[in-house]
């Protein structure tokens, strides 16, 4: 079968320069201020700072594991080769009134109908994977392109950073410097002492450098693999700009300063829990929420993974258990 | 103080930041604030808090998910000999000023067959060539690598070890004794 990749976008720009969208029966568009998704049983608004910054993530991550609640209205869950887009789907509201709405796509279509607007809908002043003290502003009329910024690719070791062959450590030579909030991590680098012939396999790299140049937040990029276990540490400033709603247990190891999670249902978005951690705090989070994280300072957070195929179904059948451990 | 460029607002900000991280001597801890849920759900705890309680090379899981483990090992003095069928990771967390020493030696003949996960003890003196040695100092992270032997030295004060593994027969779960509960 054959996936037509073709993006529905109108053939003109609006009075503000930006095209409007279309994937199955839903519409976006956008002006100077806001995002406006439409769909049959309703319409919603976001501030295109908060959408182009949630949009970013989707489109970086592939989707990622499990839902991408843009806001509380408005997401994507992943199914690993189909994508449901959905409007009021996990708001308790929206549900009992019925007007939570939902469509699948092949990941090929939404990807690129996703890719499209965030390419048109980004102005040259906007980077929506920086903080907000290191871009400029979402906002206004079209205004040129910031393609350099949205499609940088998601960095991920096939082994560990710092071996032969694999992503190495970031220099200033690279194009990465020291964040201003980190010029007083350490940089200096493991010495290494290898033997003949096992330079494939005598490695390390200071991680805390290596994060400490990053130039992105809320990107987890994985730095070690252990058949289906990643450590994707990454670092965050702000507020993550998505809801991650979970389909399995991830955890989260506070490498540096502070972050405040408040952790609600991932179906009706109630309440639960505020999680504070600070360095050296170990906590999962379980498959049943949707978290989102608040970082005073750039901090950083090694993001734990266990990438099996088998889990969400595991999870979702109710044959595995949505806490990490039972004590 | 510094200021942001007119396109990024203005806004003012510190001339420098200080990052904090954990060690064995200074840390502090958070902690789940419930509001309709069970803190057990979220088994926190705090690595440098596990591994000042535990005996030196102890390896405590403080993390699982499904086979995979990250483990807190307390770093005191020279640790046995462990081997893996696979490959494993160790993050220093805490130098307490000095260094952890890794030593590796490629075994001859493997310990841990591919059957078995979860890192072992080698029984005496491993056999084999050495491969290197990896200095590490706090943030650094260093590969373990399948088949190995390899052992860790920590002169002076403790230090702390993060490592990236499988749950076999070295890990200890204690789950009821370093997670919050209430």
């Amino acid at each position: 079968m054959t996936i037509s990749l073709d993006v529905a976008r109108s053939s003109d720009v609006n009075p503000d320069g930006y095209h409007e969208f279309t994937l199955g029966e839903f519409t976006f568009r956008r002006d100077e201020f806001f995002v406006y998704i439409s769909w049959p049983t309703g319409d919603h608004m976001m501030s295109a700072d908060a959408f182009l910054r949630a949009l970013q993530r989707d489109v970086a991550w592939d989707f990622f594991y499990g839902i991408v609640n843009f806001d509380g209205v408005f997401g994507t869950v992943n199914h690993y080769g189909r994508v449901d887009m959905f409007a009021g789907r996990y708001n308790d509201s929206y549900r009992k009134a019925e007007l939570d709405y939902s469509e699948t796509h092949d990941t090929p279509v939404i990807r690129e109908t996703f890719k499209s607007i965030l390419s048109d809908w980004t102005n040259q002043s906007f980077d929506p994977f920086a903080s907000p003290h290191e871009t400029g502003s979402a906002f206004g009329v079209k205004n040129g392109d910031n393609d350099r910024a949205v499609t940088r690719q998601r960095v991920a070791a096939d082994r560990m950073v710092g071996l032969p062959g694999d992503q190495q450590p970031r220099s200033d030579e690279m194009g990465f410097p020291i964040n201003r909030m980190f010029a007083d991590v350490d940089q200096s680098e493991p010495v290494v002492e290898v033997e003949p012939g096992f330079e494939n396999e005598v490695a390390a790299f200071s991680l805390f450098a290596y994060l400490s140049r990053s130039d992105v937040t809320w990107n987890p990029s994985v730095v070690s693999v252990c058949k289906d276990s990643l450590a994707c540490p990454t670092t965050e400033e702000y507020i993550l700009p998505i809801i991650h709603g979970n389909d399995r247990v991830e955890w989260f190891i506070q490498l540096s300063d502070q972050i405040t999670w408040e952790v609600e249902d991932r179906d009706t978005g109630a309440v639960r829990s505020r999680v504070v951690m600070k360095a050296g705090d170990v906590s999962a989070m379980p498959a049943d929420i949707r978290h989102q994280g608040y970082s005073p300072k750039r901090s950083m957070l090694l993001v734990w993974e266990n990438n099996s195929e088998a889990i969400p179904e595991a999870i979702a059948s109710g044959k595995a258990p949505t806490y990490p451990v039972q004590f | 103080m510094t200021t942001t460029s007119p396109a990024q607002g203005g806004a003012v900000q510190h001339a420098k930041y200080v990052t904090k991280f954990g060690s064995l001597a200074s840390h502090e801890k958070g902690r789940v604030e419930l509001i309709a849920d069970d803190p057990r759900h979220y088994a926190f705890s705090n690595i440098f808090e596990v591994a000042a309680m535990m005996p030196a090379w102890d390896r405590v899981a403080v993390a699982k998910n499904w086979e995979y483990v990250l483990e807190t090992v307390r770093a005191e003095g020279v640790s046995p000999w462990f081997t893996a069928s696979h490959d494993e990771f160790a993050i220093c967390m805490d130098d307490a000023g000095g260094e952890v020493l890794v030593e590796l030696i490629k075994l001859e003949t493997p310990i841990a067959t591919d059957d078995v996960e979860g890192a072992v003890l080698v029984d005496g003196e491993p056999v084999g060539p050495k491969m290197g040695r990896i200095h590490l100092k706090r943030g650094h992270q260093a590969l373990l690598p399948a088949g190995s032997a390899y052992r860790f030295v920590k002169d002076g004060d403790p230090g702390v070890l993060l490592l990236q593994t499988i749950g076999g027969r070295l890990t200890q779960y204690r789950w009821s004794q370093i997670c919050q509960t209430v």
